[in-house]
């Protein structure tokens, strides 16, 4: 037996049911994106740095107008945890699936990006990579996958043949290199390419160490520095392991010629110089860095400062990432995925803060994609090489 | 090979470290030892601590030395409140019942730890953190000696209290036999609760001697609760020089192989001593046989 209520009620529902497409046609719809990042675990601060750099880029498209090409529709994220594990992040990646997204932006660590990826792909779901360093992640043929960010290849060989120019320019003080890396791929692989690379220029790679995240205590590899006494000190590794290292070395009073990281996860961050402003000083690092002479970069990292953030470089590749993707979507005139594809693999996306050549995919990783060198000088991050983006002039070596 | 001089550096260290992670198991044993049940809320509730360390520097200046007072009591009310309102309750009597809420426990504060202060790690800079002793040869952090000494002084209070107070021999009694305990007029859930909260005063102790040379973020806790529990299997279950004695070996065991084996692979000899003391000497180094 119906009530009169609920028979109101029951019209009331379908009437706006049958009412619902008339209001949807007039309005824009939205386009899914996955956000995907390990915003909780070990790798957690670097997850949330690169969700809020997409989540910002996500605000500014809305706010000037959204998709066009798509009636103004408004991007939409799906937000996923990757909990800092390469499952949780391909289990992510399903639901998103299911979610019905058009395209996934994330996931940080080359080790969970080699997961999503993948899964992704099973579905032709796009999937732009925001950090994620390692080659392998576009090497594999996964037709969905795109990198606007150099690889650690590229950064190790630039860093590598910088290291040169600088040591030769100053009479080449430095012979003998020791690596200290994270375990994981990303560490390990740098790791490899460095040792690969250094003895080529001549440099003797005496030592490479790996260690654990996390690592409680760097005294016992410090101590090995101290016996292996090496000129320059190489680290890769996440943001916690990097700040202890190089805080128990100012503690051994361990003072190479210069610490030259690749990838440093504190090497160029903000938060590490205003924090340790005395263990940074000097420290130079080939990372991913932004245009210093874009003004809209400088804007950007204000705005983040004003939020209480710092502005870390997994905050403006994200942040690039997810205007590469809109860019791509924009061009697509559809939330369709195999057409995004297609607009990724034709981007030449220029409106972007970074100091890359013209952008342009092979396999998924854009070409135009390169680190950048900076020093920390005066409790500031500086760019040194390559001389177009020269802040400062680099010292090297540091106790010369 | 390495240089002696490096090598004492490595064992020195090894001391210094191994000292905190005395004071932590000496909790974790105090625990296991009277109410029979293995605390996976340990972790989080030092990670609490930690946090409670870092506010009182940060937010109001105090010295994380200075702060001993104030996080110590805090921290024993804590585990006296935790034990008493929420674990004895929703255990109903059974030990399998307080692993898993001690489980949920250390779940919830780790969250709640994530939402409120991110997932931040955080550091606390002293006058003194950089600061280095010469012993012999080798260079020791400041706060490390500092740890060390200070958990000595914990432990020996720790032990006196246990040993010549009308507590302590309560706490021996409810250990040993809880019914007959009670039948003495002994308040059982009370000497539970007070388990509990010295328990968790140790790592209060024990983070005012960590934060100064470590860091503070949500999961920091899972990194030492595991090496706890291996100290006190190896130092035998509920004993305390055993934790203590336990703790200082691991600590030298673990900074001699991460010396020779690398520091990823140099844990290898934390388990290795484990599952042979699981072997060989199932009651621990100091344990008694049951």
């Amino acid at each position: 037996m119906t009530s009169r209520r609920q028979f109101i009620g029951q019209s009331a529902a379908a009437a706006s049911a049958m009412a619902f497409p008339l209001v949807g046609g007039a309005q824009p719809k939205t386009v899914k994106v996955g956000v995907l990042h390990p915003v909780t675990g070990a790798l957690a601060y670097s997850g949330q740095q690169c969700r809020e750099g997409v989540m910002m880029a996500i605000e500014d498209i809305n706010k000037l107008g959204g998709i066009k090409s798509l009636g103004g529709a408004k991007i939409e994220a799906l937000l996923g945890d990757a909990q800092s594990t390469p499952q949780a992040g391909a289990a992510e990646v399903e639901k998103m699936n299911e979610a019905g997204v058009s395209a996934i932006v994330g996931a940080f660590a080359s080790a969970i990006c080699l997961a999503t990826t993948q899964a992704a792909a099973k579905y032709n779901l796009p999937h732009v990579v925001d950090v994620g360093v390692a080659d392998q992640i576009v090497e594999r043929g996964l037709k969905n996958t795109f990198r606007f960010g150099p690889g650690y290849k590229k950064c190790a060989e630039v860093a590598v043949a910088n290291l040169h120019v600088l040591n030769t320019a100053a009479g080449k003080p430095a012979r003998s290199v020791m690596i200290i890396h994270e375990e994981s791929l990303f560490g390990t692989g740098t790791a490899n390419l460095l040792a690969r690379e250094l003895p080529g220029y001549g440099y003797d790679v005496k030592e490479i160490v790996k260690h654990a995240n996390p690592t409680r205590d760097f005294n016992n590899i410090v101590l090995r520095m101290k016996q292996v006494n090496p000129d320059i000190v190489i680290p890769a590794n996440y943001y916690n392991e990097y700040a202890l290292l190089v805080r128990t070395m100012q503690q051994q009073k361990v003072t190479p010629k210069a610490i030259y990281s690749v990838l440093g996860g504190a090497a160029s961050s903000y938060k590490f110089v205003k924090e340790f402003p005395e263990a940074a000083n000097g420290i130079i690092d080939c990372n991913h860095w932004f245009s210093p002479r874009d003004k809209r970069s400088l804007e950007l990292k204000k705005r983040v400062e004003a939020k209480n953030l710092f502005f870390s470089y997994e905050v403006f590749m994200a942040y690039t990432a997810m205007r590469l993707l809109a860019d791509a979507i924009e061009r697509a005139k559809s939330t369709d995925r195999a057409a995004i594809i297609d607009a990724l693999n034709k981007s030449t996306f220029s409106d972007h803060i970074m100091p890359y050549g013209t952008t342009q995919f092979v396999n998924g990783q854009n070409m135009g994609a390169q680190p950048l060198m900076t020093q920390v000088v005066k409790g500031d991050i500086k760019v040194i090489i390559p001389r177009d983006y020269r802040e400062v002039e680099p010292i090297f070596p540091l106790n010369g | 090979m390495f240089d002696l001089s490096i090598l004492f550096a490595s064992v020195l260290n090894g001391i210094t470290t191994g000292a905190v992670y005395a004071l932590i198991a000496l909790g974790l044993t105090l625990i296991y030892g009277v109410l029979h049940i293995i605390n996976f809320a340990h972790g989080a509730s030092l990670m609490v601590a930690l946090y409670g360390v870092y506010f009182l520097k940060e937010k109001i200046g105090l010295d994380p030395y200075l702060a001993l007072p104030i996080v110590v009591p805090a921290m024993f009310a804590f585990g006296y409140v935790l034990q008493r309102v929420i674990i004895n309750r929703a255990s109903h009597g059974k030990d399998e019942n307080i692993l898993l809420v001690t489980l949920g426990i250390s779940i919830v504060l780790e969250n709640l730890a994530l939402l409120f202060f991110k997932s931040d790690t955080r550091n606390i800079e002293t006058a003194y953190t950089l600061t280095t002793v010469n012993i012999g040869t080798a260079m020791i952090a400041l706060p490390k000696l500092v740890a060390f000494i200070g958990a000595l002084v914990v432990s020996a209070i720790l032990l006196a209290v246990m040993r010549f107070t009308f507590l302590g021999r309560a706490i021996r009694a409810v250990a040993k036999e809880k019914h007959g305990a009670r039948l003495m007029g002994i308040d059982v859930d009370h000497v539970y609760a007070m388990c509990f909260g010295i328990g968790s005063a140790c790592l209060g102790a024990a983070a005012c001697f960590l934060l100064p040379a470590y860091y503070v973020n949500p999961m920091v806790g899972n990194g030492f609760v595991l090496v706890a529990f291996t100290i006190v299997v190896l130092g035998g279950m509920g004993s305390f020089v055993g934790a203590l004695v336990g703790g200082l070996l691991i600590g030298v065991v673990e900074s001699i192989g991460g010396l020779y084996l690398g520091e990823s692979l140099g844990q290898v000899g934390i388990f290795v001593i484990f599952i042979a003391i699981l072997l060989l000497r199932p009651q621990g180094l100091f344990g008694v046989r049951t």
